[in-house]
């Protein structure tokens, strides 16, 4: 059975996060906002987690720099860059 | 009772500023930005979406490069402290508020800034030709006092920006925020500060300052920003960078509520009542034998704020703010933190009376104001 893919897309700023928040709302897509999971950083903010779409929600936030992108496969976290 | 201190803070505020307020006190009440729950983001969101409208409001392009103080004049002291280093050249007029001054003259004894005022009218309007025979070519900064907080002169920014090429301008508007048009980027400013419970109409304890991209300032505070957590320094990022500890979330949800209350106003509206509310004052006090008042004639460009100075003749500023305190009717006396201003203008030994109104000053409270200063004059 193919696992199921989770992205974490983490920002530098809470103010970033909201300002992706507020654009991926608008163009309807499939995401929580959650806590940062303690093992990807130590920041005490939130981050955007999303199941596939990636590609198109990066399209929708590109004017916003994220911090870092991370995919978990059911194991483990691979750093996207 | 009639309140006439609007420069001071606006008095009464909108209903919408309450009611964002109650709504954030009674039902928010998180820590922005600091946990994960509901009520922490939900006091992001109320910030991030405060900064949104308000650079909206000035014409900024980048909310992120909007920072949240204090005050007014934790804005002035983050521009010029975090601005200016040892030994540079820096302009100022003689209408400033101390809240330019006192930073300055500190700057000039600790760091050796070396500072010149450009000469200002009685009326207070700053003379484009000293300003340009005192630009250096490494002049650091020309910082100007955009509304006079003492006699309502607004500054000619345009012929400022002219004359002063690619020195960073520095804008106290404190007073013409929300009483006279700003677009920071048209108007060229390069760090715009002001205050958000005058003409803004937040509650008290909330400023702002607005940076071009270019522009690159050392913070005043550092500590917790609830962002990049594992370092011990302090983040680059804006607005992180220069908004460290918990802000201010119930005023700045308050100036939510001051700003959706412009928009459903219309800002033409508000101004053009103020003007109204200027002018009446002014024509009145005129017509009273005894009254001498300060500042620019009716009907230029530069009288439009709603600040009116005046004295009664034999007496002081503090005798006749106490007799309209017992009326019931609040003024402002003194020098108004503005020293520097009260020399340029003339009334520097006793200070004047000042009389600000606001958008909700009605006709009849002019009126009955006026009274009570023909009545004082007289005796």
């Amino acid at each position: 059975m193919q696992k199921h893919k989770i992205y974490f897309l983490l920002f530098n700023t809470i103010h970033d996060v909201l300002k992706a928040d507020k654009i991926l709302k608008k163009e309807k897509v499939n995401f929580e906002l959650v806590p940062v999971p303690r093992n990807l950083s130590s920041d005490c903010g939130m981050c955007v987690k999303l199941e596939d779409n990636l590609e198109d929600v990066k399209q929708h936030i590109k004017d916003i720099k994220t911090e870092k992108c991370f995919l978990f496969d059911g194991n483990t976290y691979v750093d996207l860059g | 009772m009639i309140y006439l201190d609007n420069a001071a803070t606006s008095f009464p505020k909108p209903k919408e500023t309450i009611e964002a307020l109650n709504n954030f006190v009674l039902n928010t009440g998180g820590n922005p930005g600091r946990s994960g729950h509901t009520l922490s983001l939900e006091a992001a969101r109320i910030i991030f979406e405060t900064r949104e409208k308000l650079t909206k409001f000035i014409g900024g392009r980048d909310s992120e490069r909007l920072i949240f103080t204090q005050n007014g004049t934790e804005s002035l002291n983050l521009a010029i402290l975090g601005l200016l280093k040892e030994k540079d050249h820096v302009i100022t007029t003689s209408m400033e508020h101390n809240s330019v001054m006192r930073p300055l003259t500190f700057l000039q004894k600790e760091k050796g800034i070396r500072l010149s005022m450009a000469k200002c009218s009685s009326e207070g309007i700053i003379d484009i030709d000293d300003l340009k025979a005192l630009m250096k070519k490494n002049t650091k900064a020309v910082i100007i006092n955009h509304g006079s907080n003492v006699i309502g002169t607004v500054q000619p920014l345009q012929e400022v920006k002219k004359t002063i090429g690619d020195a960073v301008l520095i804008l106290d508007a404190c007073q013409t925020i929300g009483s006279y048009p700003i677009n920071v980027e048209q108007d060229g400013i390069d760090l715009l500060c002001f205050s958000c419970h005058k003409s803004l109409y937040s509650i008290q304890g909330l400023g702002a300052m607005y940076m071009k991209g270019s522009i690159n300032l050392k913070p005043l505070r550092f500590g917790g920003t609830g962002s990049k957590s594992e370092s011990i320094e302090q983040p680059t990022v804006l607005p992180d960078k220069y908004e460290s500890g918990t802000p201010n979330t119930p005023a700045t949800a308050s100036l939510y509520g001051g700003l959706t209350f412009i928009e459903n106003t219309g800002f033409t509206k508000i101004i053009e009542k103020k003007r109204v509310l200027r002018e009446s004052i002014v024509e009145g006090l005129s017509g009273i034998e005894g009254v001498k008042l300060y500042g620019p004639s009716q009907s230029t460009h530069a009288s439009l704020l709603p600040v009116v100075s005046f004295n009664i003749i034999n007496l002081l500023p503090s005798e006749v703010g106490y007799q309209l305190n017992k009326e019931e009717i609040y003024t402002r006396v003194g020098l108004h933190c503005s020293p520097v201003a009260h020399k340029t203008i003339g009334t520097y030994s006793q200070g004047t009376v000042r009389a600000t109104p606001g958008y909700f000053t009605t006709g009849e409270d002019i009126e009955h104001f006026l009274g009570v200063i023909r009545r004082i004059a007289k005796t």
